[in-house]
């Protein structure tokens, strides 16, 4: 198959007229239609109101004004981003049927570039998960391998892009949730430096780490979308003040005289074939003019164990406002306490369970100290380490998972495996920093890989523009079985 | 630094108690074996020497913001309200608190 047009060359198409968003919504509806069964990328396809929104996007370009730089793109959203008067579940039964009364302020920045929403994507429950598979409403498959996880919890948004039923997609990475799936779908996934977009309207997980990025085909993609939804929003009290780096611009600037650091802790625990796709990135880099050098930073070892102790315990506190008084699930009781119990006692599934336990566990009294204080004292060593390493180094590269897609199954019973395939993409959410995922070829077992590259706060133009050229020396990746002649 | 006690089946009763969460005894005896696990794991961060380190609740520096008090526009109580699963009076109703008499 050709491979799909990026919504770059489909907004140019739209905005110019010489192609309606009707019409390229159309193909999409009919790309879900012929694989949604097999893959369950959404929890809600919307058609009716792409349809309408489509329309009025046409209409505006036939009355001669510029519906804006995504016209007719059609979006997916994790469903843990509000759209105002359609479900919002989280993917779990708490929240089942829950029409928020208001647009997160990515979604309104969305309709105002002109994009058409075209669903609600899959994702672990309340985001607590690596593989979507502890949603409630089933799992999601890859459509590199329907046997597969498409990696997670934003795993629904990158199947979606992956499968081709949306060229663009929004997900959350608390602690990998989007360059994981990304990688594991062989999608671009980005998550941007903490503050850069607007949490309002995300459901919370754990908010000292959650960030909304962009999933995309290409890495241009990826810069445009984040163009949009970036800069300050007075709704969001940790918005940054500061000017959001603007990436599209600077794709082509090329690594000439940049320093690259391979992560060697990452590589570490990385499987052979994915380690090897990681020397080769940085040989390509070399070859465009980037210096190499291994890096050290051993503080990210201890990031996995910290931030297992500090996301849980901010979900703990996050996930108390589901009690069944003010929206969702009310299982009802005697009295108030027995009906909060009830509610959350059948509405949780067993690994949000886990977290809101763990959490409360370490923030309990005679545990506080040695447990959630210590780690965040370890998050200090780390974002330390990483400055270290950035006094030397330009961006770090290193893998994104330590593996290709694993089998449906294979780890949803052992939480603490599950939780290492995060083990390369925690350290930039306890830092703050922005990460990008992109897809580097095959692994030995034919399954994308994804190569991360890593920078300081509000470098995404730096990385964005390495990105670029990661994405132009990648290996071919043999495209999804399932969306095989789809394509247009 | 020694880490601390191991987490017990009564640990795991306790705070379920205080998460309201109500856990079957098959429940208890499978989260007490994974909690454990992952804490077990987190030993390397709780036997850490960090004394004098200062820690880090959030990346970026975050300070109190306010805005003017200017009225604006706010969410429709009718939409809020008409999520809620009982509402009264404009008022969302839960059930009898504290045991008093209905």
């Amino acid at each position: 198959m050709s491979a799909p047009r990026p919504a770059l060359e489909t907004a140019t198409m739209v905005r110019a007229g010489e192609e309606s968003a009707v019409d390229v919504l159309e193909h999409h509806l009919a790309v879900i239609d012929a694989g949604e069964e097999s893959i369950h990328a959404f929890n809600l396809v919307l058609a009716d109101s792409a349809r309408e929104r489509a329309r009025a996007v046409d209409a505006r370009v036939a009355a001669g004004e510029d519906p804006g730089p995504l016209a007719g793109v059609p979006v997916a959203l994790k469903d843990n981003l509000c759209t105002r008067g359609v479900p919002t579940t989280c993917s779990s039964r708490i929240l089942d049927g829950w029409r928020p009364p208001y647009d997160a302020t990515v979604v309104t920045r969305l309709a105002e570039a002109g994009a058409v929403v075209i669903g609600k994507t899959n994702m672990d429950e309340f985001a607590m998960g690596s593989s979507t598979e502890t949603s409630a409403f089933g799992a999601t498959r890859n459509p590199h391998d329907t046997s597969r996880v498409p990696g997670g919890s934003s795993g629904g948004s990158a199947a979606a892009v992956a499968a081709g039923f949306a060229p663009l997609a929004l997900g959350s990475d608390t602690g990998g949730s989007i360059r994981q799936p990304a990688a594991l779908c062989g999608v671009v996934g980005m998550k941007p430096t903490y503050g850069t977009v607007s949490r309002y309207g995300l459901v919370a997980f754990a908010s000292s780490l959650d960030q909304i990025g962009p999933f995309a085909h290409t890495v241009a993609d990826a810069a445009l979308l984040f163009d949009v939804i970036g800069g300050h929003d007075p709704l969001d009290s940790t918005s940054l003040h500061r000017p959001t780096p603007r990436v599209l611009s600077v794709l082509d600037d090329g690594v000439d005289g940049m320093t690259v650091g391979v992560l060697t802790e990452f590589l570490d625990g990385a499987a052979p074939d994915v380690a090897a796709r990681v020397h080769q990135a940085a040989e390509s880099l070399a070859a465009a003019g980037a210096r190499i050098e291994e890096v050290s930073v051993p503080e990210v070892t201890l990031g996995l164990s910290a931030y297992y102790l500090i996301a849980p315990g901010e979900a703990s506190s996050n996930l108390a406002r589901y009690d069944g008084v003010r929206y969702g699930l009310r299982v009802d009781a005697p009295d108030t306490v027995a009906m909060n119990t009830a509610t959350r006692s059948e509405g949780f599934g067993a690994e949000v369970k886990r977290r809101i336990m763990l959490g409360t566990y370490v923030l309990s009294a005679g545990y506080m100290d040695a447990y959630y204080n210590q780690a965040l004292k370890v998050r200090t060593r780390i974002i330390e380490g990483f400055a270290a390493a950035y006094t030397r180094c330009d961006v770090l590269l290193g893998p994104t998972a330590p593996t290709t897609a694993f089998a449906i199954g294979a780890k949803v019973d052992d939480p603490l495996t599950m939780y290492l395939s995060d083990v390369c993409t925690i350290p930039s959410n306890l830092a703050g920093h922005p990460a990008i995922s992109v897809p580097f070829g095959p692994g030995d077992d034919g399954l994308p890989v994804g190569v991360q590259l890593l920078g300081p706060a509000l470098s995404e133009g730096t990385l964005f523009q390495v990105a670029a050229v990661v994405e132009a020396a990648a290996p071919d990746q043999p495209a999804p079985r399932l969306a095989a002649g789809a394509a247009s | 630094m020694a880490g601390p006690a191991r987490l017990t089946r009564e640990d795991v009763a306790h705070v379920a108690d205080l998460a309201r969460l109500h856990l079957s005894e098959g429940e208890l005896d499978l989260f007490t074996g994974q909690l454990a696990s992952v804490l077990d794991h987190a030993a390397d961060v709780a036997s850490l020497d960090l004394a004098g380190v200062e820690p880090t609740a959030h990346a970026m520096a975050v300070t109190n913001v306010l805005r003017l008090d200017e009225p604006a526009p706010c969410l429709d109580r009718g939409e809020v309200l008409g999520q809620a699963p009982s509402v009264e009076d404009h008022r969302f109703r839960v059930p009898r608190i504290l045991g008093e008499a209905p």
